[in-house]
């Protein structure tokens, strides 16, 4: 990847990383984490990831986004008013803790012998879907079958914690009354 | 390709020692700008045209036929229209995202152009992940259509916002679902290598290759429909519902845009199924010349996808529109089980016959013709039948 | 050639962004959308650094990265449905019934 494709993509990265994070409208947010995981899946392809790369594009922009979306707009929600001002001194805090752990990140990355110096040279079929189907299910199979478990539980856990409670059976008219009309549904 | 740039770079035609990089840029978009503009833009056009003359003479109406000789310029007069009409922007609306949503649908449509693969030697790029290329980028397009939903802040963009992408994501699935068995068999996901697994003869074709992906060809042209917006599956822009859906507020060159993606996005399907399970652009050797042979091929391959794009517009003159609840139990509860039945079953039959079962792909193919023969009967049947009607009753 | 430090560099740079957005913003779904840049944030690092070794070990973690983020998007935004149903609210400063 030539250098200046490179700071194009780390500035664009970095940029819509930093407007998901600052901007107050969670669809803001959502359109700009997009922008930096499609950044991100251009820099895999760059480096030779090109099956993971593709597979980030379709994981995220296809999938993960639109379930954002839907939550973020089956909540309605608006966006957010300013926190008030006794928070300052809190986000300050934060953003100093931040800085720090870059700053840590950075010496850390600074005398790590393996970051640094040159790559080895990409041997034929990297990155290829072959190699990494092969690895999958060879070195990886136990983690990949637990992954299918996970995904599992996941679609259940999901169902059962996102559904509507049934209403109650043997709700009598009057109790129902007593309830009063005004609660929201589904409280 | 490249040899040829650094060929001509080399007689120096572009100065001494030019910025390498550069010159290859140059070339990479100027060759985008003449696919674009000069392929698939006016593809788009016409085939707007063409979809209404046919379903004009489905419906028995006559359709646009005054300009040009039988309307055949309609679509450059309708793109002149729009491209001079006011861009209008709602005030309520989020201006930038507004803006922006109508290129992003465009980005979805112009890039799998990229490995298009229209004979053995004209593809852009013969990625060895062509496939998932195609398929993560047609992903991109449920970006766009939520942004035209949300920003123009109107109830039936949204509504038709929300309904694009729940089906553009759900119908992904069995769409997937039935790419992976021609993957199965060939072991490779580049488009040029799936069709050079194939040949030019009918039953050597994936489609008749074995009985499950005959089934996923069917499955995955209907579902292309779905995530194209096509009728029977058009519920994002149900005009009777929702107005045109998340192009409601959209007007000028930025609506012109969207139905430029729609139109060009069945030729884009129409080539996915082509590739996958028509054969491609495979031709009979009928000359040595290897230009001769390109223009065969490039023939094979366009007859083929105008083929499924007239199936399409067909489909849509003739079936009426199913609910969204329909679409959405359509999908999970049958296309997405029955395709992935495709996949057990054609791993399985890969795997009983590694090389594919020759005696299949003549029994396929026979099956096929005679499901043809049956059906064009059947349509000749009705349509003698339809014609002694209207001699009986002139009125109707 | 892009050195490699560049890519551990960035990486660091935007998971420190995700640390913040976690640490900075009240609302739920935001925080969830900082701990899916910091998910990338480690993926970029694995990608780069396998490439550095010339391993495709990186990747193979990467796709488990991947459905572990599918997984953890679909439970997490299943909670924040049902939180929202009780609490008719997703600021994390209000929820608060279970702080000392």
């Amino acid at each position: 990847m030539p250098l200046g494709v490179f700071i194009f993509l780390a500035a664009l990265a970095v940029t819509s990383a930093l407007g998901t994070v600052l901007q107050r409208n969670p669809v803001h947010c959502l359109l700009a984490l997009v922008v930096t995981l499609l950044a991100i899946a251009v820099m895999f392809i760059g480096l030779g990831a090109v099956t993971v790369g593709f597979l980030q594009v379709i994981v995220y922009a296809g999938a993960i986004m639109v379930l954002f979306l839907f939550v973020i707009w089956l909540l309605n929600l608006q966006a957010e008013l300013r926190t008030s001002p006794g928070y300052l001194a809190l986000k300050a805090l934060a953003g100093l803790l931040c800085a720090a752990l870059v700053a840590e990140l950075f010496t850390l990355l600074w005398h790590a012998p393996t970051a640094g110096g040159a790559q080895a040279a990409a041997p034929p079929g990297y990155g290829s879907i072959e190699k990494i189907a092969t690895m999958l299910f060879s070195d990886y199979l136990i983690s990949f079958e637990v992954t299918s478990v996970l995904l599992l539980a996941a679609i259940v856990g999901a169902m059962a914690l996102a559904r509507r409670a049934p209403a109650p059976q043997h709700a009598s008219p009057q109790a129902a009354a007593a309830d009063g009309p005004a609660r929201p549904e589904g409280a | 390709m490249q040899s040829w740039i650094d060929s001509l770079i080399a007689a120096g035609d572009f100065g001494k020692n030019p910025p390498r990089d550069l010159v290859y840029a140059l070339f990479i978009f100027g060759l985008s700008a003449v696919v674009f503009l000069g392929v698939a833009f006016p593809f788009a056009g016409i085939v707007s045209w063409v979809e209404r003359r046919v379903w004009a003479r489905i419906q028995s109406r006559v359709g646009p036929n005054r300009v040009g000789p039988n309307g055949s310029l309609q679509w450059l007069a309708d793109g002149l229209k729009h491209v001079f009409k006011e861009d209008i922007i709602p005030d309520e609306a989020d201006a930038r995202l507004f803006k922006l949503a109508p290129y992003v649908v465009v980005l979805g449509f112009v890039l799998p152009w990229a490995v298009m693969p229209f004979s053995s030697a004209l593809i852009l790029a013969d990625l060895n992940v062509g496939i998932l290329y195609f398929t993560a980028i047609t992903a991109l397009t449920v970006v766009g259509v939520l942004m035209a939903g949300w920003a123009s802040d109107n109830k039936w963009s949204l509504i038709g916002g929300i309904r694009s992408a729940a089906q553009i994501v759900s119908y992904e699935i069995p769409a997937g679902m039935s790419i992976f068995p021609v993957v199965l068999i060939t072991g490779t996901l580049s488009m040029q290598g799936i069709i050079r697994a194939q040949a030019w003869e009918p039953y050597h074709w994936f489609l008749f290759s074995n009985p499950f992906c005959f089934v996923a060809a069917i499955v995955l042209y209907m579902s292309a429909l779905a995530e194209g917006n096509r009728t029977p599956f058009d519920l994002p822009e149900a005009e009777s519902e929702l107005v045109a859906g998340f192009a409601t507020e959209y007007s000028g060159m930025r609506y012109l845009l969207f139905f430029f993606a729609e139109w060009g996005n069945m030729f884009i399907a129409g080539a996915l199924i082509t590739t996958l399970y028509l054969g491609g652009w495979q031709a009979p050797r009928l000359s040595s010349s290897p230009v001769v042979m390109n223009v065969l091929e490039l023939l094979s391959f366009n007859v083929k996808v105008l083929f499924l794009v007239f199936t399409s517009m067909w489909v849509r003159a003739t079936l009426p529109r199913v609910r969204i609840d329909q679409m959405m139990s359509l999908c999970w509860k049958f296309f997405v089980p029955v395709a992935f039945i495709n996949l057990i079953g054609t791993a399985l039959w890969v795997a009983i016959w590694p090389g594919g079962n020759p005696v299949a792909g003549y029994v396929m193919f026979a099956l096929g013709l005679a499901i043809a023969v049956l059906f064009i009967r059947r349509v000749m049947y009705y349509l003698k039948r339809s014609r002694m009607e209207m001699y009986l009753h002139p009125t109707i | 050639m892009v050195p490699m430090s560049y890519f551990v560099g960035l990486s660091a740079v935007l998971f420190a962004i995700g640390v913040a957005g976690v640490l900075l913003r009240r609302n739920i779904i935001v925080i969830f959308m900082s701990i899916e840049i910091m998910l990338n944030a480690v993926n970029l690092a694995f990608v780069a650094l396998g490439r550095r070794l010339g391993s495709m070990d990186g990747q193979v973690m990467v796709f488990f990265v991947m459905t572990v983020a599918a997984a953890e998007a679909a439970v997490g935004l299943a909670i924040i449905i049902a939180v929202f149903r009780n609490r008719e609210t997703v600021n994390a400063d209000q929820l608060n019934l279970m702080r000392w």
